[in-house]
């Protein structure tokens, strides 16, 4: 009954902790000494980066965006400090809280589970693509069902279940129950994200 | 002031009572919201805590040279000086600055401390062993007897016989052990701050449920005045009592960025955060009770534990058994000292961990007597502390409607099995105080016509903003959109600290008695024009209006212009209750669960929840229920799943990520049923705050319906599958 976390795409597969702190952060660290660290870029071609803060290109909401970072540089990092995007949030080190998600090439991930320098010629979509004069209704269905209290999960917990419901527009209640268990709230608002969800359900989500 | 002030009757309001979405909630759900964690400058640096890594060691030495050569790394400096005592395992001992998360990474990992161990003790449910290891502070101790003890009779031997007496006349004696884990507070944005200078004057960005109160402690340590500091928390990720001070952490970090005169921002690790941030004492108890043959609780011995962690304390013996005041008591009460780290306020404090040590006893007297639980509680209301028996009575009613109680109830372990599977149903009932504290609201209105309410409060996830803007339109006559509020620095007039469930409350009556005041200025201005008295006037649907002929009537922009050129400021001051009825305290609450049990794996599963809840009157009912349901899956998680594990020999948090302190997800809870308990006389006695009852019940009332599935007591929570299938084995070899 727990942790059914459906397994995601779009991850890197590195754990930020380990990467920082543990054998990772050695092995990056002796390789950027010697000059030769090397990450690899979306595209095929294997690219030099580094060893210190490196100038790459992001796509994000929709507009590229030049970023300078370090090779180690999560996503989540380069998303908040260097283009103030602070809607996805550092809450766990790996991608259990769900509170970093956002939407890589059209599928869920967590930013703080990814190096920016990964995410080079790839589609970001953040939460705050889902605002704007016209929000998205998942947003609405959000307000609507007060589908949040202190609101530092929400921002995640609506990229998901924009995420889901892409995937599943016809999503029963039993469906949402299983499928959304990889976002945390700690102040327990998962009964209204339920009747959220299920209101985008049944007004039709987007096309 | 002559003036009375009062909310409109009941039935007459525009938004008042009635569901509103809130006016933050588009900014929280797409991330417009700026919490603590972040506020951005330009120049900012980075800063992380290192914690200690032993339980209890003396601080020999910090030696920072490798970390400041780490490129990157601009800042280090020490928490604690050579010869300082650590108590607990995370205990922040540096801090270090720097240009990206990766350089402070390096930095911390590169300090060198050097430490000379001592002896670590961590066994808080043992009580005999922390009684050898000389643990335990002074036991507290309150006795109650019907009968009173003669002039030349030593009072604990006349107690002891006393009991003995009444256990042994009693029809059923229910000799039981049950205990409630340390859990922490988890809150989702950690503590810290973004700190930021200007000249000799400190703008802290703190996440905190105290904007009002915590100037002084930043100034304080920094050797400025409070005025000099300003404190903002425009939003705040969770606090459910951890947040109410200023951290030695916090202080560091507006060291840090005068020294280097850059801004800075410190937010702990979520390891760091979870071993020394917050957390809620343990309590263990041996209990006797004994009952006659109907149920009812005649007399109560009980001997409890627990540890609030470096600091002695626990659980206050004045509570236990919860609600419950039986005729005759006697209740011990031992705290333990370990080498953990000190708990702060945790949503009601005391009152979860009373209500899971002795509604459990309560119910086992059902059991053991073959009685349904539903009719053991109603019996025992009688004796009721808070004088709520008719409250408490019509919300078993509902609640046993809405569960089902009468079709599903069973005696103990004797319900109908699906395979491996038993279900049950169990209840507990609370009470908690709340009731407003003082607080200061300036309402201004513009000659435009435009309204702000500020004062110095803060929204912790309940919906303060939103209660403040309803009721300064619904005073107003305008629409909610026609209100801003302003709340959430410590220059505004100041307000409660969120903690005691009093912030509803207090922000009610000042919101509420300044709107009442300031209209009453508006009124002045626009008798004249109406050629009407000012009481005989009314504010509604955004118009000024004679109530006995509502054609003579302004429009609210109308009426505002007759301000002139300068806006009216009005404060509304609430210093204590004072009997004008706009709010009140002490409420009631019954909640009811439902469980299924696998025999075999131990796991218990949540079928329904459901929860009947007093507030007095009600300014959101959508916020005050989304409380009450996150009470109730903040209840079902530290029933079923949270504990702080610690290893046992060195004191070690061993579980210290989100990845391993289980937490409820969204497929665990169940079907969750919420009411709320609002008849005329619960409206009329005004505001009581919510934030904290409904959290209390879960524990007790998971547990009897496990113990009623099973018929096995699984005495302590949480009920995790390993416990369950360890009692079961128990009574098996019994």
């Amino acid at each position: 009954m727990k942790d059914q976390r459906p397994s995601r795409a779009g991850e890197s597969g590195f754990s930020r902790r380990a990467f920082l702190q543990g054998s990772g952060a050695a092995a990056a660290a002796t390789a950027l000494a010697a000059g030769s660290g090397v990450a690899e870029a979306a595209d095929d071609k294997t690219k030099v980066l580094g060893p210190g803060p490196t100038a790459i290109t992001l796509k994000v909401n929709g507009a590229d965006r030049q970023v300078t970072v370090e090779p180690r540089t999560t996503l989540l990092e380069a998303l908040r400090f260097k283009l103030n995007l602070t809607g996805a949030k550092p809450v766990s080190v790996d991608d259990s809280s769900g509170a970093s998600m956002v939407i890589i090439d059209g599928k869920p991930a967590s930013a703080n589970t990814i190096l920016a320098v990964a995410c080079v010629g790839k589609k970001i979509q953040t939460v705050e693509s889902l605002g704007g004069s016209k929000p998205d209704p998942v947003v609405t269905a959000f307000l609507h069902n007060d589908a949040m209290q202190c609101g530092f999960c929400t921002p995640g917990f609506v990229v998901a279940v924009r995420a889901f419901l892409d995937k599943n527009p016809k999503a029963t209640e039993d469906q949402i129950r299983k499928g959304l268990n990889s976002n945390l709230c700690r102040c327990g608002t998962y009964a209204n994200v339920i009747q959220a969800a299920l209101e985008v359900v049944k007004g039709g989500s987007r096309g | 002031m002559a003036k009375k002030y009062s909310w409109p009757d009941r039935g007459t309001t525009a938004l008042l009572g009635k569901p509103q979405d809130r006016i933050d909630g588009i900014a929280k759900a797409t991330g417009a919201a700026k919490y603590t964690y972040d506020v951005n400058f330009d120049k900012m640096l980075i800063a992380r805590v290192l914690g200690s890594p032993h339980a209890h060691c003396k601080i020999k030495s910090i030696d920072f040279s490798a970390a400041e050569k780490i490129p990157g790394v601009v800042k280090c400096m020490a928490m604690k000086e050579p010869g300082n005592e650590v108590r607990w395992q995370g205990d922040p001992i540096a801090a270090v600055a720097g240009e990206s998360e990766g350089a402070v990474a390096e930095g911390l990992k590169a300090i060198k401390v050097e430490i000379e161990p001592l002896d670590v003790y961590v066994k808080d449910a043992d009580l005999a062993a922390a009684e050898a290891a000389g643990r335990t502070g002074k036991v507290a101790k309150n006795v109650q007897l019907e009968r009173e003890a003669g002039d030349d009779d030593d009072e604990d031997k006349f107690a002891e016989q006393e009991i003995e007496r009444l256990l042994k006349e009693s029809a059923v004696v229910v000799e039981a052990h049950y205990g409630i884990d340390v859990i922490t507070h988890m809150c989702l944005e950690p503590h810290g701050a973004t700190v930021q200078w200007e000249g000799d004057k400190l703008n802290a960005y703190l996440s905190t449920q105290n904007v009002s109160g915590t100037a002084g402690q930043f100034a304080s340590p920094l050797g400025i005045t409070t005025g000099d500091v300003t404190v903002i928390c425009d939003f705040i990720g969770g606090g459910f009592g951890s947040k109410f001070q200023v951290d030695n952490f916090n202080v560091t970090a507006a060291k840090i960025a005068k020294e280097v005169g850059r801004p800075v921002k410190l937010m702990l690790d979520r390891d760091i955060e979870l071993k020394t941030a917050g957390c809620r004492p343990s309590g263990y108890i041996d209990v006797r009770i004994g009952a006659d043959k109907e149920g009812v609780v005649t007399v109560w011995d009980s001997q409890h534990w627990g540890t609030f962690g470096a600091t002695a304390g626990g659980v206050d013996q004045g509570v236990i058994p919860y609600v419950f005041n039986p005729k005759n008591r006697r209740r011990r009460a031992t705290p333990i000292i370990t080498n953990a780290s000190p708990s702060r306020a945790w949503r009601a404090p005391n009152h979860p961990q009373a209500c899971a040590m002795s509604q459990t006893a309560y119910d086992d007297i059902a059991a053991k007597l073959g009685l349904n639980s539903y009719d053991v509680f109603l019996r025992n209301l009688a004796s009721v502390s808070n004088e709520k028996q008719n409250v408490y009575q019509a919300e078993m009613e509902i609640a046993a409607k809405l569960i089902g109680w009468k079709d599903k109830w069973h005696p103990h372990g004797k319900g109908p099995k699906k395979g491996a599977v038993v279900s049950g149903l169990g209840m507990a009932i609370h009470t908690w105080g709340g009731g407003g504290q003082p607080s200061n609201t300036n309402i201004t209105i513009h000659p435009d016509g435009a309204v702000e309410a500020t004062l110095g409060s803060q929204d912790l996830g309940t919906g303060t903003r939103t209660a403040i803007a309803i009721i300064t339109a619904e005073t107003f006559g305008l629409p909610l959109a026609g209100v801003k509020v302003n709340i959430g620095s410590s220059k505004y007039p100041p307000s409660a600290a969120s903690g005691g469930s009093v912030t509803i409350a207090s922000v009610s009556e000042s919101t509420r008695r300044a709107a009442q005041d300031a209209l009453l200025k508006i009124f002045e201005l626009a008798s004249k024009k109406l050629e009407s008295e000012p009481e005989n006037l009314e504010a509604k649907d955004g118009r000024i209006q004679v109530k006995s002929d509502t054609k003579k009537s302004l429009s609210w922009k109308e009426a505002c212009s007759l301000l002139g050129m300068m806006p009216l400021e009005v404060k509304g001051e609430f210093k204590r209750r004072d009997d004008q009825g706009l709010s009140s305290s002490q409420v009631g609450g019954v909640q009811m669960a439902e469980v299924e049990v696998d025999r075999d794996t131990g796991v218990v599963r949540m079928k329904k929840f459901v929860l009947v809840q007093d507030m007095g009157l009600v300014i959101n009912p959508k916020c005050a229920q989304s409380q009450m349901y996150g009470a109730a899956i903040m209840g079902i998680a530290y029933a079923l799943f949270e504990q702080r594990i610690l290893d046992p020999t060195t004191g070690a948090f061993l579980n210290a990520e989100i990845a391993d302190y289980k937490l409820p997800r969204l497929g665990d809870v169940g079907e969750i049923v919420v009411e709320i308990y609002q008849p005329d006389d619960e409206y009329n006695r005004g505001v009581v705050g919510l934030g904290e009852p409904p959290v209390i019940s879960p524990g007790a009332a998971i547990s009897n319906a496990v113990c009623n599935a099973l018929g096995v007591r699984v005495p302590v929570l949480p009920l995790t599958p390993k416990r369950v299938l360890e009692a079961l084995e128990r009574a098996r070899k019994a």
